[in-house]
């Protein structure tokens, strides 16, 4: 097991945002974690990568639990986050090598990791260019080479699609696709339908709990919409 | 530990070059404290009478006594444009990116303190410079016994910068901090008036002026200048630096701190 989520709950004030949320994510595999706007997907990403910490519940990431062992667990994990995170003025190289610097890698070490990362993504004639001359889909590209640089087990990407062009989507969807191909763990918010490939893992996500596990399967869009209608859950 | 080291040479390097990039940043941050010196000071040269007080031999010139002062303007300023930094970086998520590091998260904003410190302490030792150009030159060993005081009193500005950073929300409440920090800090302090002056117009003036932590930096920086060391301005600095640092961990803290509203 890569990622296990066990009875996680946390609330803003008042409000809460996650209930008693579990799943689990099998090595290599691709987990879509689908939920509409408001579902709960960010506040879980923000427990996933420590930003927040719950106060009940357990997360494990390589079997490293990350309330115990934090910084052995955030080294296992490779992040893109939604909003993106990028020095505009450095260059694509200049921005792998802050981010291999944070995880502690340097000099050559670093140089290989992140030429290695950029090709894994088709990103390697870039690495010169800045950050701020990239469109939106090399953008991203770059923060997922950016969150591999360190060779993580689990890719945690939130909602990476967003305000990208189609061919940027797909292109992006199935560059990660083949990562987790490659046995790299990938978990994967979204919440479009068609990001999500029949044989991916599957966690929807709906006002906080989760409310279907299993696999991508056929007809998602419809049992999707079922699931979380107004009524629902 | 080589870890940290490549964490903290990463972090220094950002913030040097964001310095250098933003010429305007640097510019501003030296003519400032000249204006000061070149059209403030000369205008109270004859106003302002200053008897012979520690570290003080001799009968000096206004301009002379504002140096130190000059220089903790500096890095006032410097600490705070960290915060602003700080708050920008949350802003553009790259706040995310330092703090999933696998680094501690104390060891983390400890690296983005040192990074502020070796930016403002750059730019007091050009303002020296400047200064030593307009016929204001300290002992030699003053030069380089300030360094370690400007590390001091720059960590306790840093500190304070960085515990801001974890209150405020956005990029637009800056001018607060400058209308309710930096000019309350900087005007009562001694680096524009010794306490003694500033006890003739108001007692009460005085004890505010004595208990700001700036005035402790300031005159850390003042006995540093001329090779003497004041261990009171010295421990009081490292209190305040050890609570606002206190302060920003707790700010920080993914379990508990203000952070928790903000980031998500």
């Amino acid at each position: 097991m890569t990622l296990s989520v066990d009875a996680l709950s946390f609330r803003y004030g008042d409000r809460v945002a996650l209930d008693d949320v579990g799943f689990r994510v099998e090595r290599g595999r691709f987990c879509a974690l689908l939920g509409p706007n408001g579902a709960g997907k960010s506040t879980l990403f923000a427990l996933l990568t420590r930003l927040f910490v719950a106060p009940s519940g357990r997360i494990e990431v390589a079997g490293i639990d990350l309330a115990r062992t934090p910084r052995a667990a955030l080294a296992r994990i490779g992040i893109v986050f939604q909003q993106p995170t990028l020095d505009l003025d450095l260059t694509v190289r200049r921005n792998l090598t802050y981010a291999a610097a944070l995880h502690g890698l340097s000099g050559r070490a670093a140089a290989v990791r992140i030429d290695a990362a950029l090709d894994r993504l088709d990103m390697g004639a870039r690495a010169g260019e800045r950050a701020r001359d990239l469109n939106g889909g090399h953008r991203r590209r770059m923060e997922i080479a950016r969150a591999l640089v360190h060779g993580p087990d689990v890719l945690l990407l939130d909602e990476p699609t967003v305000g990208l062009d189609i061919a940027s989507r797909a292109a992006i969807t199935a560059h990660v696709h083949d990562l987790a191909a490659e046995g790299l763990t990938v978990l994967w918010a979204t919440h479009l339908v068609d990001e999500v490939r029949p044989e991916d893992a599957l966690v929807v996500l709906h006002r906080g709990r989760v409310v279907e596990t299993g696999a991508g399967g056929r007809d998602l869009s419809a049992r999707f919409s079922a699931l979380t209608r107004p009524a629902a859950a | 530990m080589s870890a940290y080291l490549t964490c903290l040479g990463a972090i220094v390097w950002r913030e040097g070059l964001r310095f250098i990039l933003q010429r305007e940043r640097f510019f501003a941050a030296l003519v400032r404290p000249l204006v000061w010196l070149v059209v403030f000071a000369a205008g109270f040269r004859a106003a302002l009478g200053l008897s012979i007080t520690p570290p003080y031999q001799t009968y000096i010139t206004y301009e002379v006594y504002i140096i130190p002062g000059l220089c903790g303007m500096i890095q006032l300023f410097n600490g705070m444009q960290s915060s602003l930094s700080l708050v920008y970086d949350r802003e553009m998520g790259l706040m995310r990116l330092l703090l999933t590091s696998p680094l501690p998260r104390w060891w983390l904003l400890l690296c983005k303190l040192f990074a502020g410190v070796a930016v403002g302490v750059l730019q007091v030792y050009a303002f020296l410079a400047i200064a030593a150009a307009f016929g204001i030159v300290l002992p030699w060993a003053g030069y380089i016994l300030v360094l370690p005081a400007l590390v001091v009193s720059g960590l306790m500005l840093g500190a304070l910068g960085l515990l801001l950073s974890s209150t405020i929300r956005q990029l637009e409440n800056f001018a607060g901090v400058m209308n309710f920090v930096i000019f309350p800090m900087f005007f009562l302090s001694t680096a524009l008036y010794p306490l003694w002056k500033m006890a003739e117009g108001s007692v009460l003036l005085r004890d505010v002026c004595a208990v700001n932590p700036f005035s402790q930096a300031v005159e850390l920086i003042r006995f540093a200048l001329y090779a003497r060391l004041d261990a009171a301005a010295l421990g009081w600095t490292t209190l305040a630096f050890v609570v606002f640092l206190g302060g920003a961990l707790w700010g920080y803290d993914p379990a508990r701190g203000l952070i928790q509203r903000k980031i998500g």
